[in-house]
């Protein structure tokens, strides 16, 4: 019910983001999406790509402190109030969010999150029928 | 080997004796404030000479001494000896006015000093012991205030001073440290932080005794602490303007604390009448200095409220027993040890242009640590997530320059605060410390 | 003024003969209570009775910091435990700090040495002293401060940090006196100017400064930014804390208590003696130590003696300024740090690199530590794929630091590989300080 996402710690300096850019070229991956959390002397950059495995495995060959971070990923129609329909349930159910993005794909809106209570997550998402989407399913879209 | 006592006659005086004791040294007090032009003053107002104290109830003629006095006579207008007797001044985190300051000759210090060793002693500490001060130093006189004390009884003393957790708890066992001092909600932090280094400190220590105070605390804190370390712990009651930790403290009864009243005299009060309030009813505590020479005080509202448990003790002791303090009759927070007025947060808040009026500042005990937290509303919004934090981080530092110690900074929107009717509500103690 | 003329103005024969019995005393005393001394005393194969006069000295054994830490924390010690009331800790070269105990006496002789000091920068009974060392462990801020209640001085436990309340104290209390670092001593200067305080509002007029290196240049920009006279104050735990050398009103050269600490240069690496007037490294001997008695301790500090009367009328031997270390300890705020304590901590800690820099500079006249550290490739999952986390780490990190160093260091968060491996041990280091 997870999507593999990479973290990536990279100091606040000129030269390290390029640095992950180029070896993610390098290998010929596609990113689909990212972000960054960014702190005064570092940041976080949360990556969606296609391969994340080999994305990962080409990353830590170049030297970068990379880990796969298990993520949630849900479809949403591209109209307004979408997200907040979602969260809300997760709200109500009583799970707290560490992390979210949103980017289009496709035409759809993709709403990324992270939480702690991924069991309960699982089971919100199931019990609502919420479209979410597989590891693998990103580097297949039409 | 060792007598029960320190001081077996002081401590174990019939009432009598002792009240004829307290009389002769209030006399001999009153007499030495009128080398003070601010007493001479007073007593004028009162209408009262040394020659009217006859009793020890025409105390209740004296006026009553208050912060506000200190404060308007700072920085020396309270002295009654010559500059050059004074060997030390400590001096209160005061609030937005002026500090108070506190003098004490060598014949203070070496009393208060006595004072501790007379408690330490009494809760079964040796010159064999080995003591660590896990208290603030300087001017707070928890740190001078028991490594005086401690080293007059003899013991091995280790001015270990706050915080640094590892290495106390190093010392701890490195050390053999046989007693802690420390706030109360330091030692459950100490606690928390052996968990985590695998530390049992029934199996790893020889920790025999505790001893906590300067912050409120509850029974059932206290009971929680002797269960986690696996010692008695004992409740001590001090204040600056007394001298500073001394004043009162357990016996191994742990049935209130003894104040001792070969130094002072113990008054309960009505803190609106100023009326006494019978024995066993809570009211605020008012002491007279009696063995201070550099700034004896007269009936000195503490602002501390308690009650009278009662002037005779298994422990053979019949020096006055005083309840834990059940609460403060102004808007004066104890928070580690350190007094801190919400005008004090206020006025440093004020000073930063990012931030809106609005504030609000709650104190919890998480996982038995008491915590500020200062909830403050941004003037206006902003995204750059790097300057917030360099703005969190520069309050917080202002903040513990002002308060001594961290809180935790919580940026909020504008407006997210309630906003109360008529007076602000800015203080929320969440703590169960006044029970 | 001279504090003790006896002692400090004696003749060199008397001195040399007083120090030549007490040294003979302290072997014996050595001998029979240090088990440590008395097998590094019977391999050379010297017995007490070898050593008579002060020359005898070059027969002993050196002493140095490793002796110390191999034997923690109480192997040194030569008095029973009951007899030490106080330990002081300063810090080790890896995570075991050095710990020094006191006896009753040894606290007596101290503030003696320090009265003699206090003296000597023209401080009385008259003045009010504010002592801005940190109290506790570390023992500028008690050693400062029992010497200034010796001479009956009024003293201010003022203590690191909030600056404006201490500068507020200095103006409003009249304070005459202060010790301090000479780099705090510049930073109340710039929060005097902060403040809008002038040094005419002030009555400061004598400054012990000392815990640090410090230049010609800073105390003349001290002086007159303050508007005192600035003395040099040296000191060191393990032989007692502040008081073993002071500088008179000649300022040419700091006097050292040599009837209690006898000191004498060496060539660090040939470890030969020098004689006076010549650089090398710094050894004391304490002839009356009783809780942690050292013979030829090796301080690492590089300065010259110099004999001759001074103009004040005192005979005792002084040592230049420090010219430098022979190791790669360095002061931070007075604090003494050794690179491998920063390695042992990193080492400990398997999610960091075993690459580590330290990076010291000085902000605002305020010494600033950073310890860069390495993230650890391995080590970085997704637990850590947020700044939280990240930030607890951080704190883990600086936890551990602060314990073993006593100050606390920013710690700075490298990728992998982003440090570069040290060439030799001193590229661990980067000091922008400018001393």
């Amino acid at each position: 019910m997870t999507i593999h996402q990479l973290s990536i710690f990279i100091e606040n300096r000129s030269g390290t983001l390029i640095k992950v850019l180029e070896a993610l070229k390098e290998a010929n991956i596609q990113i689909i999406a990212s972000t960054i959390a960014d702190t005064a002397e570092y940041g976080i950059l949360r990556i969606v790509c296609a391969e994340p495995l080999r994305a990962c495995e080409e990353l830590k060959k170049a030297g970068i402190a990379v880990a796969i971070s298990d993520v949630f990923a849900l479809q949403l129609d591209n109209k307004p109030g979408c997200a907040a329909d979602v969260i809300k349930l997760f709200s109500e159910a009583g799970i707290s969010i560490t992390y979210i993005y949103t980017f289009l794909y496709g035409g759809k809106g993709i709403l990324v999150f992270r939480t702690d209570n991924t069991e309960l997550a699982r089971k919100t998402i199931a019990d609502n029928n919420l479209p979410f989407i597989a590891e693998g399913a990103l580097a297949q879209w039409p | 080997m060792y007598s029960n006592y320190l001081n077996p006659e002081l401590e174990t005086m019939f009432r009598e004796q002792l009240e004829a004791l307290q009389l002769e040294r209030l006399q001999k007090t009153v007499r030495h404030c009128m080398n003070n032009e601010f007493y001479r003053k007073k007593f004028a107002e009162a209408g009262i000479t040394p020659d009217d104290i006859k009793s020890l109830a025409d105390v209740r003629r004296l006026p009553f001494t208050t912060k506000q006095d200190l404060r308007e006579t700072y920085p020396f207008g309270m002295s009654c000896v010559p500059m050059r007797d004074c060997v030390r001044l400590h001096s209160s985190s005061g609030t937005t006015g002026n500090p108070t300051v506190i003098l004490h000759t060598k014949k203070d210090l070496d009393e208060w000093a006595n004072q501790v060793a007379r408690n330490l002693w009494m809760v079964g500490l040796r010159p064999d012991d080995v003591f660590q001060n896990s208290s603030g130093y300087g001017m707070f006189t928890g740190g001078l205030g028991f490594q005086y004390g401690a080293e007059k009884l003899g013991m091995l003393t280790v001015p270990a001073a706050a915080g640094n957790s590892l290495r106390q708890i190093k010392f701890i066992k490195d050390f053999g440290t046989t007693a802690i001092h420390a706030v109360p909600s330091y030692i459950t932090r100490l606690y928390e932080v052996m968990k985590e280094q695998g530390v049992d400190p029934r199996r790893d220590t020889k920790l025999k005794v505790l001893a906590i105070g300067a912050e409120p605390h509850s029974e059932e804190q206290r009971q929680r602490i002797e269960e986690m370390m696996g010692v008695k712990a004992y409740n001590s009651f001090g204040m600056s303007e007394m001298c500073g930790p001394g004043v009162g403290f357990e016996c191994p009864e742990q049935n209130g604390m003894h104040f001792w009243e070969d130094y002072y005299i113990v008054e309960i009060v009505n803190p609106d009448t100023l009326e006494p309030v019978p024995d066993g009813e809570i009211g605020e505590l008012v002491l007279t200095t009696l063995c201070r020479e550099a700034m004896p005080l007269l009936r000195y509202r503490t602002r501390d409220l308690t009650r009278i448990l009662g002037r005779s003790c298994p422990c053979g002791r019949n020096h006055v027993r005083l309840d834990r303090m059940k609460g403060r009759s102004d808007d004066m927070m104890v928070l580690r040890g350190v007094n801190i007025f919400p005008i004090q947060i206020e006025k440093i808040l004020m000073q930063f242009s990012e931030l809106a009026n609005n504030y609000l500042i709650t104190l919890t005990t998480d996982e038995e640590n008491d915590n500020m937290t200062v909830e403050v509303e941004l003037a206006h919004s902003t995204d750059d997530y790097a300057k917030l934090q360099a703005l969190e981080k520069e309050i917080r530092r202002r903040l513990k320059d002002e308060i001594l110690l961290t809180p935790i900074i919580k940026l909020v929107p504008l407006g997210s605060l309630p906003v109360s009717e008529g007076k602000a509500v800015r203080v929320v103690d969440k703590r169960k410390v006044y029970q | 003024m001279i504090w003790n003329p006896n002692k400090e103005c004696m003749s060199r024969d008397e001195m040399s003969a007083l120090q030549g019995k007490r040294l003979h005393k302290i072997v014996e005393y050595v001998y029979h209570n240090v088990p440590f001394y008395r097998h590094k005393l019977q391999e050379m194969d010297i017995r007490p009775d070898d050593i008579q006069t002060i020359e005898d000295i070059k027969k002993l054994p050196f002493t140095t910091k490793k002796d110390l830490r191999d034997n923690y924390p109480f192997g040194l010690q030569a008095a029973p435990q009951s007899e030490i009331i106080r330990v002081h800790a300063s810090s080790g070269t890896t995570g075991n700090p050095t710990i020094v105990g006191y006896t009753r006496k040894d606290i007596g002789v101290w503030s003696e040495c320090m009265a003699r000091c206090l003296t000597a920068y023209g401080i009385t009974r008259d003045d009010t002293f504010s002592v801005a060392y940190g109290y506790g462990l570390f023992t500028g801020g008690l050693g400062a401060h029992y010497g200034v209640e010796h001479i009956g001085a009024s003293v201010i436990p003022a203590g690191t940090g909030n600056t404006e309340k201490h500068l507020k104290l200095i103006r409003d209390l009249g304070i005459t006196g202060i010790a301090c670092t000479p780099s705090y001593a510049l930073y109340l200067a710039e929060t005097m100017d902060k403040m809008g305080i002038k040094k005419e509002d002030l009555k400061l007029r004598s400054g012990a400064f000392g815990a640090e290196p410090w230049t010609e240049n800073m105390r003349k920009e001290i002086e007159e930014r303050l508007g005192l006279k600035g003395y040099n104050l040296y000191g060191l735990s393990e032989i007692m804390g502040p008081c073993v050398s002071y500088e008179c009103q000649e300022q040419n050269g700091s006097h050292i208590c040599e009837d209690h600490f006898y000191p004498e240069i060496i060539n660090p690496v040939t470890l030969e003696s020098l004689p006076n007037g010549q650089s090398g490294e710094l050894v004391f001997t304490t002839l009356t130590k009783e809780g942690m008695p050292l013979l030829r301790y090796r301080t690492r500090d590089l300065c010259s003696l110099m004999t001759g009367e001074c103009g004040c009328g005192r005979t005792s031997i002084r040592m230049s300024r420090i010219e430098g270390r022979s190791d790669d300890m360095l002061i931070i705020r007075g604090i003494n740090v050794f690179p491998s304590q920063v390695e042992s901590v990193v080492l400990s800690m398997p999610e960091f690199a075993p690459r580590y820099l330290l990076v010291v500079d000085r902000v605002n006249n305020l010494d600033t530590l950073q310890v860069q550290v390495e993230l650890r490739q391995e080590y970085f999952t997704a637990t850590f794929d947020t700044p939280a986390a990240i930030d607890e780490l951080e704190k883990k990190l600086a936890a551990k630091l602060k314990s073993v160093l006593s100050i606390a260091a920013k710690v700075q968060l490298k990728a992998p590989n982003t440090i570069e491996r040290s060439q030799g041990k001193s590229a661990h280091i980067i000091d922008k300080r400018k001393l």
